[in-house]
């Protein structure tokens, strides 16, 4: 009995130094490489077609580690800005991209493009090309799929009120609407907008909204304008909306809360990324062909779109580079659109990167309506003139700063907040605007 | 009356339990049942959560788990009996200073010393390395452990200790035949405990781990997506990774009640 | 290492030549069984403290590496001018007080019922600690997702069965935040302290009670002049237990809130200065604040502590 105790004891401690010296440290294999992604449904598509194809293709391993974008981001900064090396690829957007190439943590991608002919850099859409380029002219990552922002609505809804949604409709405008189909069905609000905290979340279709009224985070001298009267009134305008016509549960909806709400006809508009139309034009979603969309909704400017691509990236410390830019070029090339084309079906591409992407039949046959549309706004971003006003760093829906995460997710937190209720927009955005403050006091100096 | 508080008991044990049932429930429908209100009770039963669970390749963080879980948890006894005795069967001196001290470690906030330990990892070559969350684990639970271990020695009789003594009772046989018999369901709820901790623990794991030795609360969070539909997965896995955890809580429930009364059991 | 070897001399063939000696050695035998566990407590959580301690002297953005040396106090200064640290020290002593006490009280009441013989006592238990084994990342997601969210949530779901289509339909995270965040943990908790309290209540002697019944002693009065004394260092255990493990919470403020809406703790706090704003020196000596803070508080618990300790002497 005793023995038998004390030998299970000892069958456990082997098991755990067997355990241990299987498991070597970062780097692993030498014919593989490890990459870290977001867990959004194109990378899921990436990682099941990932052994089947590339690797049988090139002998490389690809182990990948997927998380959920909050916990992605925390983790990618943390190895990059460390130059750990723990992962060789990770999956980055136009945000990170010149930051962290300027702090020197990613491969310079120019001569691997040059030297692989099959990629064609000159189809990627000039907008995602030069948001992924640092301030040395060179490109550190490439476009895995491309995105920008619209306005999704329920066309039999609208119809159905004898209300018709202009081409380029104004927030007001989209205001009145969103007034006008509130209640049209039990259960149904006017429309969803993002409330949940975070930089990516609320702060990116807030912020397209204060660019358009006339608003800026900062002016061209680094003086914080959070609340000047302009970025004053587009908050105004957008926690008021989203109070009175907006979906339940709106301080906590974010991307996900909201294509639900729109799929399960809790909504009749929806203002996000343009990737959300794919999801909703899925075969088995209900709303599939009761959709219209129109451009992102304008005040003082032409256009308020926003510009966001996931990117891959290799990071500097990687010994396996070449390993790597065989994965990224077969995962950003066309081959892949084709594949995933052909074996899951072609809404399901990885689309808004590539001009061949908007020339095959097959897709534009499936993405109907909005793919034209989700091109047009990719192409009319301006992420270095986003706004009335002259900005001293380009972004559309962030400040291209290396604060800004931080920044951008606590005044996101306090106007959350003010769209629960729990507070009033104008001591949301003094608070921020003290934050606001101490960043461009910094960049004052430099 | 008694038959009131028997229903009572029911009613709350029912509605803890809800949460937890609700879970199974909804990792047994499809994903666009599991979304409905109101929720859809008789919605058809699928496997479909547990299919793209195990389709992820669970095995090595489940591995990874065991290993940390179960590694750790060896090492915590094997450190925390010996100082367990010389804080309460041969005291020290000051031993409630040391004990206090050991308490006090786990008052500290983890997170503050995330850093250097990230440092440390990454300039020993130790990042991504399962047996870095074990020595990580050992010094998370080590407290709790002798603390508790404390309090079961404590109640070994010292008389007996004393006439084992006389009569010339090695130190073996003294462990065996006095401290044991005490000690066992001690040393049986503090392995629990450590091991329950050990399985549950995210923040170290997360930062420290990739893609050969993530455990599986980290390979859970991967489910969550910002886009798209992804609770019955989820809960899928929630399941499948509070599995062991359930079975051995269930298991020795007799033991943690046994081990936390410190050993005072008549 | 020396005082080691002389503890094996007593038991060789020549006699210990100096009491003094032997008394000091005597002493490390006694010390070498608690000297691995010592010895490796204080390296693997003391010295990355002082590192703690050195990097918040320093000025150490890690998005900015060109700009890294030596910053005085100015980290010091910066935390405790931040308002959003002041009001995490808040949400941090609210949380675990809250989720502690209350769970306590359930806790109590929980093994009171549980004490007594009735039809399915084991089922009834064993649904009863459930909530303590689910993993507690999983527990924050099942809470956030599957239970408060609004549309598909559990909970309106039930509203909805009960009161029709026209049922209220709450922001359970949106409207209380804290509350939240709160009643997640207290699930969790509750049998934790249950199975202290269950443990205390079923070493309490018997005679002593029976003798008190036959007194004529009312239940009320039995629990108050018996089982409660009994029960104080187990409520004491359970609360000591529960505000170290409950403190240090980072699951579910993480999944449940994100740490918005006023729930941000001091580790969700400390964390968001690591890995949002990359401001390592900041991070570092919120911590090094935070740990001072803890030691304070962690000397009044030694009060606790002690009487644990004492009631363990007078037994």
């Amino acid at each position: 009995m005793k023995s038998l105790r004390y030998g299970g004891l000892v069958a456990a401690v082997l098991m755990v130094t067997t355990a241990c010296a299987g498991a070597g440290g970062g780097g692993g294999a030498e014919n593989s490489i490890n990459v870290l992604m977001v867990n959004n449904p194109q990378m899921q598509d990436l990682q099941k077609l990932t052994a089947d194809n590339f690797t049988k293709d090139t002998g490389i391993t690809v182990n990948f580690t997927v998380l959920p974008e909050n916990d992605v981001r925390d983790k990618i900064s943390q190895d990059f800005s460390s130059q750990a090396g723990q992962y060789d690829v990770a999956t980055i957007s136009n945000y990170e991209t010149p930051i962290y190439a300027e702090n020197g943590w990613l491969t310079p991608l120019d001569d691997y493009v040059a030297k692989d002919t099959g990629f064609d850099q000159d189809d990627v859409l000039e907008p995602i090309r030069q948001s992924l380029t640092a301030a040395d002219g060179k490109v550190y990552a490439q476009p895995f799929y491309g995105e920008s922002s619209f306005l999704m609505y329920r066309k039999d809804v609208l119809d159905a009120k004898g209300l018709a949604m202009p081409e380029k409709p104004t927030w007001p405008q989209v205001a009145d609407i969103a007034a006008a189909v509130d209640g049209a069905q039990p259960g149904m609000k006017g429309i969803c907008l993002r409330g949940q905290p975070g930089w990516g979340q609320l702060m990116a279709p807030l912020t397209t909204v204060v660019n358009t009224f006339g608003g800026t985070w900062f002016t061209k001298d680094w003086q914080a304008q959070l609340n000047a009267p302009e970025f004053k009134q587009a908050t105004e305008f957008y926690v008021d909306l989203v109070r009175a016509h907006g979906e339940a549960g709106a301080p906590q909806a974010g991307f996900a809360e909201c294509l639900n709400n729109m799929t399960q006809g809790k909504v009749a508009m929806w203002y996000d990324a343009t990737v959300a139309a794919g999801l909703l034009e899925a075969d088995d979603s209900p709303v599939k062909g009761k959709l219209g969309f129109a451009q992102a909704p304008v005040v003082k400017t032409d256009s308020s779109a926003w510009l966001y691509t996931w990117a891959f990236g290799i990071q500097k410390a990687s010994k396996k580079a070449d390993n790597a830019w065989k994965f990224v070029s077969w995962a950003s090339g066309k081959g892949y659109e084709e594949l995933v084309g052909k074996t899951l079906g072609w809404s399901r591409l990885p689309d808004g990167k590539r001009k061949s992407t908007y020339q095959r039949p097959e897709y534009l046959a499936a993405g109907g309506s909005f793919a034209k549309q989700a091109e047009a706004a990719i192409a009319g971003a301006k992420p270095t003139d986003p706004g009335v006003q002259e900005r001293p760093v380009s972004g559309i829906q962030f400040v291209g700063i290396p604060e800004f995460t931080d920044l951008g997710t606590q005044v996101s937190q306090k106007i959350s907040a003010a769209i629960a209720g729990a507070t009033t927009v104008d001591a949301a955005l003094d608070e921020s605007q003290a934050l606001a403050e101490t960043v461009a006091e910094k960049y004052r100096g430099k | 009356m008694r038959r009131l508080l028997g229903l009572a008991a029911w009613a709350a044990g029912l509605l803890f339990f809800a949460p937890v049932a609700w879970m199974v429930l909804t990792s047994l429908h499809s994903e666009p049942d599991a979304a409905t209100n109101p929720p859809s009770l008789a919605a058809p039963i699928t496997f479909d959560g547990y299919a793209e669970f195990f389709d992820s390749n669970p095995w090595p963080p489940l591995v990874n788990s065991l290993s940390a879980s179960i590694g750790s948890t060896v090492l915590v006894l094997l450190l925390a009996i010996p100082a367990a005795y010389a804080l309460s069967i041969k005291k020290v001196e000051k031993w409630s200073d040391v004990l206090f001290f050991f308490l006090s470690t786990k008052m500290l906030p983890v997170v503050a010393g995330l850093l250097p330990i990230y440092l440390v990892a990454q300039y020993t070559g130790m990042l991504d390395n399962i047996s870095f969350l074990v020595v990580l684990y050992t010094s998370m639970n080590l407290p709790i452990a002798v603390w508790l271990m404390r309090s079961f020695l404590a109640e070994v009789p010292g008389e007996i200790l004393e006439a084992a003594a006389l009569d010339g009772a090695g130190l073996v046989t003294t462990l065996r035949r006095v401290v044991a018999p005490v000690a066992l369901p001690g040393i049986a709820a503090t392995s629990l405990i450590c091991f329950i901790f050990s399985w549950n623990e995210l923040l170290f794991a997360r930062v420290l781990t990739g893609v050969v030795a993530g455990t599986a609360p980290v390979h859970l969070t991967g489910f969550v997506t910002s886009q798209g539909l992804f609770l019955a997965k989820v809960c899928a896995a929630a399941v499948v990774v509070s599995l062991p955890v359930l079975v051995a809580g269930f298991a020795a429930q007799d033991k943690l009640v046994q081990g936390l009364s410190l050993g005072a059991v008549k | 290492m020396t005082a080691l070897r002389e503890v094996e001399a007593p038991a060789g063939p020549t006699p210990p030549v100096r009491t003094g000696q032997l008394a000091a050695a005597a002493r490390w035998a006694r010390r070498a069984p608690l000297l691995p566990a010592l010895i490796f407590t204080i390296v693997v959580t003391q010295l990355p403290f002082v590192a703690t301690l050195v990097i918040s002297l320093m000025r150490w953005n890690s998005l900015d590496p060109a700009n890294r040396g030596f910053a005085g106090l100015d980290n010091y200064t910066a935390v405790f001018t931040d308002p959003d640290l002041r009001s995490a020290i808040g949400v941090t002593v609210v949380l675990t007080a809250t989720v502690v006490l209350v769970s306590l009280v359930l806790g109590l009441g929980l093994a009171l019922l549980l004490d007594r013989r009735f039809f399915g006592r084991g089922v009834v238990r064993t649904m009863l600690i459930a909530p303590f084994l689910v993993v507690p990342v999983a527990a924050a997601l099942l809470w956030k997702h599957a239970l408060y969210n609004p549309e598909y949530g559990l909970f309106n779901g039930v509203l909805t069965w009960l009161f029709g289509a026209d049922a209220p339909q709450p922001e359970w995270i949106g409207g209380m935040p804290l509350l939240a965040v709160e009643a997640s943990l207290v699930w969790q908790w509750t049998p934790f302290m249950m199975l202290i309290l269950l443990a205390g209540l079923q070493s309490r002697p018997q005679d002593a009670v029976e003798a008190a019944r036959i007194d004529g002693a009312t239940a009320w009065q039995v629990f108050r002049y018996l089982t409660l004394p009994h029960l104080r260092q187990y409520l004491e255990l359970g609360a000591l237990l529960g505000s170290i493990y409950v403190v240090q919470n980072f699951d579910a403020v993480f999944t449940i809130t994100s740490g918005g809406l006023g729930t941000a703790n001091l580790p969700y706090t400390i964390y968001q200065t690591f890995y949002q704003a990359h401001d390592y020196g900041q991070a570092s000596a919120a911590g090094v604040v935070v740990v001072l803070g803890s030691i304070v508080i962690a000397t009044f618990a030694l009060r606790v502590v002690s009487s644990l300790l004492r009631e363990e002497v007078r037994a």
